[in-house]
This record gives C-alpha cells, structure tokens and sequence, in this order.
C-alpha cells in the first residue's frame, strides 16, 4: 500500500525501462570498455606512457592555453553579462543572441576561420606581424581559439544571477558614499562570485578537451604547439590504443574532479538563486 | 551628484564598448571572413563547390546523422525527464551524471571509447564480424559519436522545467483515472512544449557540427563517411581554401538560422508563461 501511495503517477516502469536501455547502449557499454581495456594495461606500461616527454609538454600546453583563455572569459563574461543586464542600448538584443554562436557554429570552421583571420596575411594577424608578434601556429593561437569556445559559459553563468540581484544596496551604499569600485568588489562581486567560478570551471573543461578549433591553429608542433587531444587522435591513428587510452584516463580524471569542484560550487549558487 | 551621473555614463560607454569591440573581434570577424573566402573567386567557384559531388553526399550524411541524433535523445530525453521528474527512487543524483557525462569528456575520448566498443581489439569484434556489420569507419560508428556528443541535449532542457512544476496535476489526473499517455499529452506536455523545442534545436545545432568524434570513428572515406565538418577540413588541409570555406559558409548559415530561431523559441516560451 505504501508503495502504491508513493506512485500514483503511471509509467514508472515503461519510463525507467527506456530510459536504462538507450543510457546503456550509448553511455554504459561504451564506458564499460574503456574500464575493460584499462584493467588489462600494465600500470608500469601506463605510467611510461603518460611521462613520455611529448606527452608531459601537452599536457603543460593544453593546461595553460586552456587556463589563460577562461581567464580572460571569466572577465569578458562578467562585463559583457553586466552589460546586457545593467545597459539598455540599440543591438542589445542581437548581442544577446550571439553569444551562444560557438555552440552553434561548427568548431572547425570557427577553427578555419580564426585561423585565416590570424596568419601573417590575415585581417588581424598582418596587424600584429609588423610588431613582431605571430599568432596563428604559436600558443597565443590556440589561446585565441579557446577564448572563441568557451565565451558562453561565463556570460551565461553570472547573467541570471545578476538579474536576481537586488540592487537596494548598490543605492544604499551609493548614498552612503561609496566608490563604484568599492561597491562592485563589496556588494556585486561576493554576490556573483559561484557564478563566475562556475562558469570558469565549465570554459576551462571544454577548453582542455576542445580538438576541432584547435587543430586548424594550433600548427601541432610536437613539444610546442600540440595539445593532449591530439596526441591521442595521432595515437589512435596509429592504432596504438594503448597510449591513447591511457592519457584519455589522465584527462578524464582532471575533467571528473572539475566537474566535482563545479557541482560543489553550483549547489551553492542555486541556494542563492533560491534564495536561501 | 552630477559629476558622478557623468562618472556612470563614461563607464557605462566604455564597458558596451568594450562587449562590442570584443564580441565583434571574436565572433563577428571570423564569420565575415568564411564569406569573404568563400566568394573570393566569384559566384561562379562558391556554386560549383557546394554542389560538388561529394559536398552533397557529405550533406546528406550530415542531415541523417543529426536527424538520428535528434529522434534518439527525444525518446530518451522524454522518458528520462519523465522518471527523474515525477518518481522518487534510489540512485537518481547516478543516473543524472551519467547522462551528462557524454558532454563533460573530449569528444576525442568519446570517439575512442566506441573504438575500444566496437573496434578490431574488442571482445565484440568476431561477433560484429559474423553478422557482417561494421560499425567503426563506417557510417553506424558517425551516427553513433553524434548521439553521444548531444546525449544529454533534450532531457536537460526538460528536467527543470518538469521540476519545477511539481507532481500535483499528475497525480490528480493519476487518481481520476487518466491512463499515463493521456496524462503526457494533456497535462504534461503543455508545459515543456518551448523547452522541448528548445532542447531539439540545441541537439541538432551541436550534431550537425560535431567534429572530434566524429572524426575519430568516421575514417575519412570520402563519399562515404565524411559529413560537412570532415569534408571541410579535408578540404582545408589540401588548400583548397575557396572551396573549404564555401563549404562552411554552409554551416555558418545554419549556425545563425538555429540562433534566430532560438531566440524566437525563447521569446515565445517566455511569454507562455
């Protein structure tokens, strides 16, 4: 009887059966082969594989690209998220729209694209080559791609919370005298800070597994421009499953812990968005 | 006071000003350059590359894959969102990071675990053999990196939306005696309608560009497994720049139709409510 009470609603088991057998097909089986296959790997094997010099510099590569680039997503989006909340202006609307452009447009041509603009005869790159300054086929390439991928994110994070702000103590603080920096960093800042957090950790996960972009700029140079997807894409192409697999493993464990880290700061920023 | 009403409004210029002169640099920028590449040698060249032989076919595989994407992750997402929603069960918190893990790994490494799945060193392999069904470097392998890079897609859209209105009407439909289809279509179903569509425009914007995975898994037959994103990068490694670009100017267009339309989608959903 208890459990009649519990699930008046129909369909529970019809519901649940769809739902396990499409989540096993396409999620469990795949994941469960990957555990397979790492339990037959030496640990010895894994750990030369992931120290090999060409592996370490990628990592280093794909780790500071990808931080540098959500860094400066994490101040752009909280400018920008201030500015569509805060500002009213003529095009606000389409540039509202735009921002989800780089999950909509193909991250190769975005790639592509970049890439053109940013070689010593592009619109942006013959600019900075008088000074010296190469941008496609360097670090500075592949930060630039990243910073593309990952502009949502932050924007999309700190906007609704900005939206809920209310903005009493702004005045209040304004009329007590305070500075528009100090009230930002006192007031606004502690207030968005999960938010913007949130939204680094996302950007800064998709950067570090971002390939399509990538690959156009980057120029690939071994030790120099080369980021971790892409020795595993080489070692897939040599049918060295082994290697590939076992940096994949680095890689899904760094992005695991981050999606740990988020879920920990999101818990509490939706008790704001609640708020509690 | 009046000194520092002018204080705001200089900020409030050069905080738009810089929004615009970034997002122009960004994301404008690189769209005016796929279409100025792409004409560079006349209308004449733009035509003749998109409709290429293979740049059909690669057309074609891409509208199939995203069209297979989109019908899976319904189904699923509908039945997913209707079981975390409406039930209380042990394991759910499990069962929604699994199905959002698919978008949280590289699309690399989702390509990859299809391989070690259905590739030559897997136990599946001489079983895949015997029914003379080959999955990896063939096209079931492109549709089935597309359905796990966008897996996730629907039932995120509809989990809130579900959670948010509560079990109340369900459960009162439940007890009047409504069967569970009737209770769906009736009283369920009117409330996701815009995050429903929501949810499919995202799913197919994201298969229709996917390139990690599906580069991984597809082999690049030309004429056979390569959609629109592999085709392009064939292309663009062979430096044919005209065409490359031509082919993408395909995308781009598709890219800006799914963000009108889902502004438009957005709006609409909003004033529903």
């Amino acid at each position: 009887m208890k459990k009649a009470k519990k699930r008046v609603i129909p369909l529970f088991g019809l519901s649940m059966g769809v739902t396990l057998s499409i989540l096993s097909l396409v999620v469990l089986i795949p994941l469960a082969s990957l555990v397979i296959y790492t339990a037959q790997m030496d640990f010895s094997d894994f750990i030369q594989t992931i120290t090999r010099e060409r592996v370490l510099a990628s990592f280093k590569v794909s780790f500071i690209t990808a931080f540098i680039a959500s860094l400066i997503n994490a101040v752009m989006g909280v400018i920008i998220a201030w500015v569509l909340v805060r500002y009213q202006f003529p095009g606000k609307k389409i540039i509202d729209g735009m921002i989800e452009l780089p999950f909509a447009l193909p991250t190769a041509v975005a790639g592509m694209a970049l890439t053109s603009l940013t070689t010593d005869n592009g619109l942006i790159g013959s600019f900075f080559d008088k000074f010296g300054i190469k941008i496609a086929y360097t670090q500075v390439g592949i930060t630039i791609a990243l910073i593309f991928i990952g502009i949502p994110f932050v924007v999309r994070s700190v906007q609704p919370i900005l939206e809920k702000l209310d903005s009493s103590y702004e005045e209040a603080a304004g009329v007590l005298g305070a500075s528009r920096t100090r009230i930002f960093w006192k007031i606004i800042f502690p207030e968005i800070r999960p938010a913007v957090f949130t939204g680094f950790g996302l950007a800064f996960g998709r950067c570090l597994g971002e390939y399509g972009s990538v690959v156009f700029i980057a120029g690939n140079k071994p030790y120099e421009t080369e980021i971790t997807p892409l020795i595993i894409m080489s070692e897939l192409q040599e049918f060295d499953y082994k290697s590939a697999t076992a940096i994949a493993l680095v890689m899904l464990a760094v992005s695991f812990l981050l999606l740990f880290v988020i879920n920990l700061i999101q818990a509490r920023n939706t008790k704001i968005l609640k708020g509690g | 006071m009046h000194e520092n009403k002018l204080g705001s409004k200089i900020v409030k210029g050069v905080l738009i000003g810089i929004s615009i002169l970034f997002l122009f640099v960004m994301l404008i920028l690189p769209l005016i350059t796929v279409f100025s590449e792409a004409f560079k040698q006349g209308w004449e060249v733009y035509v003749k590359a998109i409709t290429d032989e293979y740049t059909v076919k690669a057309t074609i595989l891409t509208l199939e894959a995203t069209l297979i994407a989109v019908a899976v992750n319904t189904i699923f997402g509908v039945f997913a969102a209707w079981a975390i929603t409406k039930f209380r069960f042990k394991g759910k918190k499990v069962l929604t990071t699994l199905i959002d893990l698919p978008v949280t790994v590289s699309p690399v490494i989702a390509g990859l675990i299809f391989i070690l799945t259905f590739g030559r060193q897997s136990i599946l392999y001489p079983l895949l053999q015997q029914a003379d069904v080959s999955i990896v470097y063939a096209v079931p392998g492109v549709v089935l990196a597309t359905v796990f890079v966008t897996f996730p897609f629907i039932s995120r859209e509809l989990i809130p939306v579900l959670e948010a209105q509560g079990t109340d009407e369900e459960e009162a439909a439940a007890l009047m005696g409504a069967n569970g289809f009737t209770i769906f279509r009736r009283i369920t179903f009117p409330h996701i309608k815009w995050a429903f569509l929501y949810g499919i425009i995202l799913c197919a914007a994201r298969a229709m560009g996917e390139f990690g995975a599906v580069s991984v898994l597809s082999g690049h037959l030309r004429g056979k497994t390569n959609t629109l994103p592999l085709h392009v990068e064939i292309l663009f490694n062979e430096f044919q720049y005209v065409p490359a670009f031509a082919v993408s100017s395909i995308l781009v267009i598709m890219a800006i139709a799914i963000l009108i339309i889902r502004s438009v989608v957005e709006y609409k959903g909003k004033k529903d409510i």
